[in-house]
């Protein structure tokens, strides 16, 4: 990992008795994007807002493009750009009246701040609507909106807070879009998701992180081989479900996940499974099993993994 | 900023910041001239409903007519209304995230609160021309001549300055929109446990000294002095009432003094 423009180090932060982070790591090396992953309330908003200089951490230090966040914040906030959950701009202004506005407080020359809106509009599909009044857009037109705001100085550094939550597949997709650009063009991009496969798609590293702490770091096909491949079993009589369930832990040494009322999947941890010995335990057990599937585990999965928050059959 | 930036280019900043968000303002009222008949109504049904309703039953203590008496007592109302404008104005900006892309962003630190009260000097200028405009519609004018009459919408102004400031720390404070409206409806019975719509005296003892030294009543009859209103205490009254101006002005000093270290400080602590 050479040259990390973003690094954190034993990130701590507690609001009373909740610990949000307790010893975040990360870094993020330049041009690349970051999918931090993790459950609501995992501490994934807590990291970006100190990050992004709007929080002190309790303990731990973090630094972007080498400076400080909390000594040297004024640098910070020069080089980096924020797009939250929400679409942080004013909705009774018009589109274009909004970027004007963020470009004069970016300290942009009046000229300068009106070409740099025209030119984002354009690019971004929104020049449509740039005159009409943000509290008439859509919502992913809103978000595209909130993210073309962060853009105007050109940040090195981007942060995405969940910015598909609530989101339709064909807003997600625009955003996602976006979000290639600019890497493309060699912006870093720190992209906060519950969405498995947004991260799938987008990032070029993972960190799952639970309890205010990275529970593991990877590319997506690291992370998955990590967990090793799984077994999908659809079952032809649903009662036969309890049995199936006992093959399968004798055979993977691991509770099965029931996926369906008729069908469980489980992980096969290591390599040295041969799928006609799984059949044949399951014909010996009296399970009649209609599909019996080996394949790698979905980010999904890893996901549950590691987050231990598995639903094992009862 | 950081300390790299010299004290002058930051104060040049905080300026050039503010006004930008004065614009923003301007920008808001362009796209929405609703906001402007809003303003229209609000004094007009306050002229109907106690110009001639209320009004019809009020009796003017020293004699003169009622609407004359009422209209400084609406100007106060109106200039009141910037505590919850503000309130409201900056909690929305604090939910939707837009204080914290302010916060996020490379500009003067104390633009934002001073940005948004400047803002708001605009908004009340518009809105006391309304309301001037709807007075002398109903026969209300100022009988003293301009000078005293200037010196008058001064007061209003800048006692309206430092009631923004309470309204930006309010809405700093509240953070949340659906708080900030529930709090509108409290600001009614503030003004109206006033002089601005009946006389005082009437009032329980207890009643009328929270009465008597409610800036409202303050304000309110320093405009009846400087507009030559009826209703100007006389005889032995509190000392707001007896000192309207001074107490107008010791008021707005005291709401500076206390709200702008106060909302700059609880702009830039840093959240959760």
């Amino acid at each position: 990992m050479a040259d990390p423009i973003v690094v954190a180090e034993g990130l701590r932060k507690s609001f009373g008795d909740v610990h949000a982070l307790r010893g975040l790591d990360l870094s993020v090396p330049r041009g690349t994007v970051c999918g931090v992953l993790g459950p609501n309330g995992a501490g994934k908003t807590t990291a970006v807002r100190i990050l992004a200089t709007l929080s002190d951490p309790d303990a731990g230090h973090a630094r972007i493009a080498g400076h400080d966040v909390v000594r040297e914040a004024g640098r910070v906030r020069t080089s980096i750009g924020l797009a939250g959950q929400y679409a942080a701009v004013d909705e009774k202004l018009t589109g274009r009246a909004n970027l004007r506005m963020f470009g004069r407080l970016y300290h942009l020359s009046r000229r300068e701040a009106h070409r740099r809106a025209d030119e984002l509009l354009e690019r971004f599909g929104l020049m449509d609507a740039a005159d009409r009044r943000v509290a008439g857009y859509s919502g992913g037109m809103r978000r595209r909106l909130d993210l073309v705001t962060s853009l105007i100085l050109r940040p090195e550094v981007l942060f995405l807070d969940e910015p598909t939550a609530g989101l339709d597949p064909r807003s997600r997709g625009e955003i996602w879009d976006s979000v290639r650009g600019l890497v493309a063009e060699g912006t870093t991009v720190l992209l906060t998701t519950q969405y498995l496969d947004e991260a799938d798609r987008l990032a070029d590293d993972i960190a799952v992180i639970d309890h205010g702490q990275v529970m593991a770091t990877g590319t997506p096909d690291e992370l998955k081989a990590a967990i090793g491949d799984r077994l999908d079993v659809v079952l032809e009589d649903p009662a036969a479900l309890r049995p199936a369930a006992t093959v399968l832990n004798a055979v993977a040494g691991s509770d099965p996940t029931m996926t369906g009322a008729d069908r469980l999947s489980v992980a096969l941890p290591g390599g040295g499974f041969r799928l006609a010995d799984i059949v044949r335990e399951l014909d010996r057990a009296g399970v009649d099993a209609a599909d019996v599937r080996r394949r790698r585990p979905t980010l999904d999965e890893v996901f549950l993994h590691l987050t231990d928050r598995k639903e094992p059959v009862r | 900023m950081t300390a790299l930036t010299p004290p002058m280019i930051r104060l040049r900043w905080t300026f050039t910041d503010g006004l930008t968000l004065v614009g923003r303002e301007l920008g808001r009222l362009r796209q929405e001239p609703g906001q402007l008949v809003a303003m229209l109504i609000f004094p007009a049904v306050m002229v109907v409903l106690f110009g001639y309703v209320f009004g019809s039953a009020i009796k003017v203590p020293g004699g003169g007519d009622y609407r004359a008496y009422l209209m400084p007592g609406l100007f106060s109302m109106v200039t009141f209304t910037a505590v919850m404008t503000l309130t409201v104005r900056v909690a929305v900006d604090a939910s939707r995230g837009v204080m914290d892309r302010f916060k996020s962003m490379p500009m003067a630190r104390s633009a934002v609160p001073f940005g948004t009260t400047g803002a708001d000097l605009l908004v009340g200028l518009l809105s006391l021309a309304i309301m001037v405009g709807a007075g002398l519609l109903v026969g209300w004018q100022p009988h003293r001549g301009l000078l005293p009459a200037a010196e008058a919408f001064l007061l209003v102004m800048v006692l309206r300055y430092a009631l923004s400031w309470v309204g930006v720390y309010l809405g700093l404070v509240v953070k949340n929109d659906g708080v900030a409206d529930q709090l509108v409806p409290l600001f009614l019975p503030f003004t109206m446990l006033s002089n601005a719509f009946v006389p005082t005296d009437g009032m329980p003892g207890w009643l009328r000294v929270l009465a008597d030294w409610n800036p409202v009543s303050a304000l309110t009859a320093a405009s009846r002095e400087l507009f030559g209103n009826p209703g100007a205490p006389s005889g032995d009254v509190a000392w707001p009432l007896a000192h309207p101006v001074a107490a107008v002005l010791l008021w707005s000093a005291a709401l500076l003094v206390v709200f702008v270290p106060l909302s700059i400080r609880t702009y830039q602590r840093k959240g959760r």
